[in-house]
């Protein structure tokens, strides 16, 4: 039995470079329960990262009683993270859950039943729709439903109502990931697996914190560095994370700054000709833009601009450019900072002037941050629509029509997306009056949040919240709905490295509880939205002609699912897409032929300029004729627009905890997390605080030109000069009721955080504000920080460490099976 | 020769377009991207200004000229507000902008037939962006209006 709330990434089983990962199956059942006492096991994937490990589900007597691994998935080899084993199950098994539908009563949510709540939502929407028309309606969805649920939203948004004004919490954490994509290869769409991580000679790390936000996959690493011909590791963060930890050369960047960093990485590489002339010519266009945006970042430019060595920029190039295979991964650290797009662009552009991609050890991930991210990106819950198909392509859009069976006309197609934060502009402006939020809380994950709450709480929003709990953003609503969760339904979901998997539903849901697809359904057939030919618009029976749809749907698509099915996904591992009959057992890596989706007829998207975010449109995009080209595309760098000064003196940023996901609806109700990591905290450096008079757990009062939070501080190892917030702390489970109100004692990261959004992927900017740093109370005790991970102590011995005791056991089997194998890359010529 | 002409409307109707940017970014400061982009644009139309300065100082910039004004383009006397007042705010910017870009094709052609490189360089230079800037104002028009012009109160 292995501690793992000690122990976040468990035993090592170390592997060399080309061989395959060994397996190790975790499992954790509860307290006093053995193996013997499980009724059955039900196949799943788990939900609580974007990695998407293979899971079962322990049941016995109707109720979720722990899980495992599944040893034959080519995702996790069998391993569990820390939030996999003590959240996916004890997160939804709770008495919290709502088992009710909720209505508005002279201003109090009261119990009802579903006729009178879904009417309610019902007459209000017709009555908009006849007043207003479909613009008056928004959908705020999640990065944590299924594919199918995900279709049939962006069914009813796309072909019943004809709303633009869909987006999901996916705009918070990997809209820059689909961006950078579409704007080099011309489509969403991973090109790496993480089987280069097995492959690879160097692995990048990008502002991405994989020891806390995918901890298995970073055990992946962990298990390479510790075998014979280990990578080089390079990481990019202004904490000392465990992957700094780890790192050969370690960039903390000051936050806000990455551009200038890839320019001169660009650069380096360029200038000692590290690059593959014959692939740029052969796959790539436009790599003469680059030259006038790199040219002034030397590596002592870069050094004065982001505040790290210079030696450390040649060196990191150096590896770049001379390794024979590597892997880049990027995540929020990009995509939540200032010109996401643009720095993450950069990321494919060294791949594509080493003519690195697409094959083995040579690999990209751009990064999701949750478990079913891929799909509200695939299916069009966020906007896009659905396919991957393009909003400026007539055929596209006539493909849809006919497939639906609409109107052409119906399909908003006339301009991008709304993204999030836009929505929420309208609601607040009036212009949007029904806004329903689903498996999502943006009174605590939005930026600045004192303006969100105004929002919610406006009067003439109609506002419909659909989750498991009561939560912050419950609190404004006109109707909550008690959503199904995991293992109470069934459906797919993909992950970052595009693995499908099928989660079987394990148990019933609490009390009337109904899974988002049936609620979704019931919607539609109470709208009585049809067809041109008079048919029901979405007359599916369940999850499985969802899929069935889904696939018909992407058939012909990058993201092809033809060759899947219900059937095909169980029993064994997840398979990525594209399955088809050209692929008929999946496909591990993109592009190995240096073909990319960027023929007018094919992209998802003509692109944008990144400076700005004006959209190339396709007369242009024609004229440059890319053909199967991948383009390169950057822009000058300019830096945060917020940045610190007399008054505001500190930047300030945010992040999560290995520990928690997103608001901790889910892992807060864990007792070994909760207990890992209870409370709000701030981290600053040493000098820092010792400057402010600031010893370890002293409680600050933390202020931007939006909002303030209180929190005790952490001394860390952190850049000087910066603060540090994790994003996980709101309000519902606060010890008292003063602590419960955001006005009298706030505590979420989000109160400071300032409204504004990467011009291209519209992700809202988390990472750099500027704040100042005022004590407010002696140290009581240390900071409830973990000090297992980035926020652990700057001086050991003052700090108990983070334990998880007995009830943090969790048993681990070491090389039960052999590895399973990813599937084989086609070789083409 | 009549070139100096040019460079004064060119000179004048940069500086307006800057002017009118920031005033823009000013009044719809609760728009984060109008914000923050008019703002680097501004900028961007000052850097203009300033690249023309050394062809000024060659050629001359003539204030006033033979032809009388009869187009006033004297940028925006003050923003407007809500949904529509942003779409006709940002279609005011687009008609300043449209006024740069035909300026400057002018000023091409000049530089092409004086076969003056150093004005082609800064030619080449500003137009791309002035361009880049009309791109941008459409497509946040092209966002705004549908919810501007049918559903806004």
């Amino acid at each position: 039995m292995v501690d793992r709330i000690a122990d976040i990434w468990g035993t090592r089983t170390p592997f060399a470079q080309g061989d395959r990962w060994p397996v190790r199956v975790d499992q954790v059942l509860a307290k006093g329960l053995s193996e013997q006492d499980v009724d059955r096991w039900v196949q799943s994937a788990c939900v609580l990262c974007s990695n998407g490990c293979g899971i079962d589900i322990a049941v016995k007597d109707g109720a979720m009683v722990g899980v495992r691994g599944r040893a034959m998935d080519i995702v996790n080899h069998g391993r569990l993270g820390p939030k996999g084993l003590f959240a996916s199950w004890q997160g939804v098994s709770n008495k919290d859950r709502l088992t009710q539908p909720l209505i508005r009563e002279n201003g109090e949510l009261v119990e009802t039943d579903w006729d009178t709540a879904m009417d309610r939502i019902v007459s209000r929407s017709k009555a908009l729709l006849e007043e207003k028309g479909p613009l008056s309606h928004g959908f705020y969805t999640s990065g944590q439903l299924f594919l199918e649920e995900y279709y049939a939203l962006g069914i009813i948004g796309k072909a019943g109502l004809g709303t633009p004004h869909m987006d999901g919490n996916t705009r918070l954490c990997t809209a820059t990931a689909a961006a950078a994509m579409k704007e080099s290869f011309g489509s969403d769409g991973q090109p790496g697996s993480y089987t280069d991580i097995d492959e690879c000679d160097a692995i990048f790390l990008y502002g991405h914190n994989m020891a806390e936000t995918q901890t298995v996959l970073w055990a992946r690493v962990l298990d390479r560095i510790g075998g014979p011909n280990k990578p080089m590791v390079v990481c990019v963060d202004p904490r000392s994370t465990e992957v700094a930890r780890h790192a050969d050369v370690h960039l903390p960047v000051r936050p806000g700054t990455n551009l200038a960093l890839m320019h001169g990485l660009i650069r380096e590489v360029i200038r000692n000709g590290w690059i593959d002339e014959e692939y740029i010519a052969a796959h790539t266009l436009r790599f003469e833009d680059l030259a006038d945006k790199i040219e002034p970042w030397t590596p002592e430019a870069v050094a004065a601009e982001c505040g790290v060595d210079a030696a450390a920029v040649v060196e990191a190039a150096r590896i770049f450019g001379t390794s024979q295979r590597v892997l880049s991964t990027v995540l929020q650290g990009f995509y939540q900072s200032a010109q996401a797009t643009a720095s993450s662009c950069q990321v494919n552009n060294l791949h594509l002037l080493r003519g690195m991609i697409g094959k083995p050890g040579c690999g990209i991930l751009q990064m999701n941050g949750q478990p079913t991210a891929q799909n509200t990106r695939e299916a069009g819950a966020d906007g896009d629509l659905p396919g991957f198909r393009n909003w400026e392509n007539p055929q596209h859009i006539k493909q849809l029509a006919e497939l639906w069976d609409v109107d052409e006309l119906v399909i908003p197609h006339w301009a991008p997306p709304t993204h999030a934060a836009q929505i929420f502009r309208y609601a607040e402006q009036g212009s949007i009056k029904f806004l329903w939020i689903s498996a999502t809380n943006p009174a605590v994950s939005m930026p600045q949040l004192p303006r969100i709450r105004e929002i919610l709480a406006k009067p003439e929003l109609f506002l419909v919240v659909q989750d498991l709990y009561l939560t912050e953003t419950t609190q404004y609503a006109d109707v909550v709905l008690p959503a199904a969760a995991w293992g109470e339904k069934t459906g797919t979901f993909t992950n970052v490295n595009r693995t499908v998997h099928l989660s079987e539903q394990a148990v019933e849901p609490p009390g009337q509880a109904r899974s988002d697809l049936r609620i979704f359904l019931d919607y539609s057939r109470r709208m009585d939205f049809r067809t041109k030919s008079g048919r029901p618009l979405l007359d599916w029976e369940g999850p499985e002609d969802g899929f069935n749809a889904w696939r018909e749907c992407s058939k012909g698509r990058l993201c092809d699912y033809t060759g899947l099915s219900y059937e095909r996904l169980r029993g064994g591992s997840g398979i990525p897409w594209p399955v088809n009959e050209e692929h008929p057992d999946g496909t591990d890596r993109l592009y190995g032929d240096g073909v990319f989706p960027t023929h007018a007829d094919a992209a998802e998207d003509y692109g944008h300029d990144l400076a700005t975010g004006a959209t190339v449109g396709d007369q242009a995009y024609k004229a440059m004729a890319p053909n199967g080209r991948a383009i390169f595309k950057t822009a000058l760098y300019q830096g945060a627009h917020e940045t610190p000064d007399g008054e505001y003196p500190f930047r300030y940023t945010t992040g999560r905890t290995a520990y928690h996901f997103h608001t901790r609806t889910k892992t807060g109700r864990s007792p070994q997390l909760h207990d890992a990591a209870p409370a709000m905290w701030v981290e600053m450096a040493e000098s820092d605080a010792e400057a402010l008079g600031l010893g370890e757990g002293d409680v600050v009062r933390v202020e931007s030109r939006r909002g303030h939070l209180f929190a005790p501080v952490r001394t860390a190892n952190i850049r000087t000069g910066t603060v540090f917030a994790p994003f996980h702390y709101g309000y519902w489970d606060a010890a008292d009721p003063a602590e419960a109100d955001p006005q009298q004692r706030p505590r979420a990261a989000n109160e400071l955080t300032l409204t504004e959004w990467d011009p291209v992927s519209k992700q809202p900017v988390y990472k750099t504000a500027a704040v100042r740093v005022t004590k407010v109370a002696d140290a009581t005790g240390p900071a409830p920080a973990p000090t297992t991970t980035a926020s652990r102590p700057a001086r050991a011995g003052r700090v108990l460490a983070t334990v998880g005791g007995a009830a943090g056991e969790v048993s681990e089997t070491i090389a039960p099976t052999e590895p399973p194998a990813a599937p084989r890359d086609e070789v083409r010529s | 020769m009549k070139l100096p002409i040019y460079l004064g409307l060119l000179h004048r109707s940069e500086h307006t377009l800057a002017e009118s940017f920031r005033q823009v970014a000013d009044g719809h400061g609760d728009e984060p991207d109008v914000y923050f982009l008019c703002r680097s644009l501004a900028d961007q139309c000052e850097k203009h200004e300033q690249a023309l300065l050394p062809i000024v100082e060659r050629y001359g910039e003539v204030e006033k000229d033979d032809e009388p004004e009869r187009l006033h383009a004297d940028g925006l006397s003050k923003t407007r507000s809500g949904a529509v007042g942003l779409l006709r705010d940002l279609q005011d910017l687009y008609l300043l902008g449209s006024l740069v870009d035909i300026t400057w094709t002018a000023v091409k052609q000049a530089a092409q037939g004086l076969r003056d490189a150093e004005l082609l360089e800064v030619v080449t230079r500003c137009e791309g962006e002035t361009k880049t800037q009309l791109e941008w104002l459409s497509t946040r028009m092209k966002q705004a209006a549908p919810q501007a012009l049918i559903v806004a109160e």
